[in-house]
């Protein structure tokens, strides 16, 4: 399976632009990258979590179809959901569709507009994604449930404020260098520790931000590829896993379980090791699922991850490139659409286009998307073409 | 706090479940009423500062994932202290408390909380 186009939307406070008009713009740039036309489209995959509430708007799927200017041609078109990991999820029903023979040619999209409401709205709908009836009941918010996460981590294994703040400082250092992030500014450890407290110990430059955008990959069979372009990027592996939704059954907090299964799957399904990674993008909602990201993905042993940023370790230039965009942190996290852009930044990587971010000699990609407190993880991993 | 215990592994779960998510197919119609003392320790806990709206007067408040003594985990507020007087392994027990209310003529609804013991 090839991915032969991408594109995105800049990440960020978009008022310029409606939901409609960012999917547009991302799916454009990917079908121009990809050099296909709207009639070879033989179907759609749109992430989005939860538009009904942001924009009052349901039936994403047609929406997209129909303002890409493909309602002419019929194309079937799905919107797919599991939380924060919409993205990676459409991508992966995108590959099955191809993969089962029946599409040849298909166009996933993730797009979420989340700066039309206020924050305490914004707020609940995100929280959304954890137990209604059994956290968000009780005045959890989704921010208390990683703090809870954080300080079981720190207990257990020593973690440190200075570790966290160090993810937070090597995402935006990198978002500097990314002229589709949200935050194009480096930070200080001592901005992370004094920024206002949301729930101890996460401080605000803790927290990915609200953000507005879209992105965009098309593909086809690997062989169909070769039509198309002489640089395809080849997913290797998709996987998925799932575990309960409640933070408190899940047998440990200091893990995400379905990171650790779905990461097995997908070594598995590419017969690879994580020693073969050469960069990757995890999902780092809050600097502590960063730092368990590396541990579960097994680029780090246990205990070990949370001295990988303050060491250099998950820099550009490091043993393991981790976030090369900015990650969540400071390229924006638009709920929907983060799969996808994940996506977008490991398929630069591949083609050395990735400018100043660019790791050296990037063959093997990996991405890790998060629906909820790990309730859903969704792995892939992508390969430079031959 | 009523849940339920497997009468086959004995594990005992909050809420309750009508499978045993260990056991499986083989603890159907075994699974049996259980009453949880309402006692256990704290496993973590973190205080909120920004919370969601129906919460703001309550701020800054104390969220924890206890530990029953019976086993299964739960996660509530911790009350009637101050903030920084609770951490993991602090004691506590379930006491009945106002959850919230659907809108200022609506129903109120009730649930636990916990309170240093």
């Amino acid at each position: 399976m090839a991915i032969i186009g991408a594109g995105m939307t800049e990440f960020g406070e978009l008022w310029d632009y409606s939901f409609r008009e960012m999917g547009i713009r991302a799916g454009l740039e990917a079908l121009n990258d990809a050099n296909i036309s709207s009639e070879q489209i033989d179907a759609m995959f749109v992430g989005n979590m939860s538009a009904g509430r942001f924009i009052d708007q349901e039936h994403v799927g047609a929406l997209i179809a129909d303002y890409a200017g493909l309602a002419h041609t019929n194309v079937p078109s799905t919107r797919v959901e599991s939380g924060g990991a919409s993205g990676a999820l459409a991508l992966r029903q995108a590959y099955f569709s191809v993969a089962s023979g029946i599409h040849d040619i298909v166009v996933v999209g993730g797009a979420e507009k989340m700066t039309d409401i206020g924050d305490a709205e914004m707020r609940s709908i995100q929280s959304a994604a954890a137990d209604q009836e059994w956290e968000t009941v009780f005045g959890a918010t989704f921010a208390s449930l990683f703090a809870l996460m954080t300080v079981r981590h720190m207990h257990e294994y020593g973690t440190t404020r200075e570790e966290l703040s160090a993810v937070a400082v090597k995402n935006h250092r990198h978002g500097a260098l990314n002229p589709r992030a949200q935050f194009r500014r480096e930070i200080k450890p001592e901005m992370v520790e004094k920024s206002p407290i949301v729930s101890s110990p996460l401080r605000m430059l803790d927290c990915s931000p609200v953000s507005d955008g879209a992105a965009a990959v098309v593909i086809c069979t690997s062989e169909m590829a070769k039509q198309f372009t002489d640089q395809p990027v080849e997913i290797l592996a998709t996987a998925q896993a799932s575990d309960t939704l409640a933070l408190h059954q899940r047998k440990s907090i200091t893990e995400m379980l379905a990171t650790k299964v779905a990461a097995r799957r997908a070594f598995d399904m590419a017969k690879m090791q994580p020693k073969n990674v050469d960069v990757a993008e995890v999902h780092d909602n809050f600097t502590i699922t960063e730092i368990m990201a590396i541990e579960d993905l097994g680029f780090f042993p246990k205990g070990e991850g949370r001295k990988a940023a303050i060491e250099g370790k998950t820099a550009i230039d490091g043993e393991i490139a981790i976030n090369s965009s900015g990650g969540l942190k400071a390229r924006g996290d638009p709920l929907g659409a983060t799969g996808v852009a994940q996506i977008v930044e490991i398929i630069q990587q591949l083609r050395g286009n990735a400018d100043k971010r660019q790791v050296a000699d990037a063959k093997v990609g990996l991405t890790h998307n998060v629906g909820g407190t790990g309730a859903s993880v969704i792995v892939h991993i992508l390969g430079a073409g031959p | 706090m009523i849940g339920v215990r497997c009468g086959v592994c004995e594990k005992t779960y909050f809420p309750p479940r009508m499978i045993c998510p260990d056991c499986g197919r083989v603890s159907i119609e075994k699974m049996e009423r259980f009453k949880f003392s309402g006692k256990g320790t704290v496993y973590s806990t973190t205080v909120v500062h920004e919370a969601h709206e129906q919460f703001e007067m309550q701020k800054p408040y104390v969220i924890a994932l206890v530990e029953l003594d019976e086993g299964a985990r739960v996660l509530g507020q911790i009350i009637n202290c101050e903030p920084n007087e609770v951490e993991i392994g602090t004691e506590v027990k379930s006491t009945l408390r106002k959850l919230g209310e659907e809108g200022r003529s609506g129903i109120i609804y009730y649930g636990y909380k916990f309170v240093k013991i």
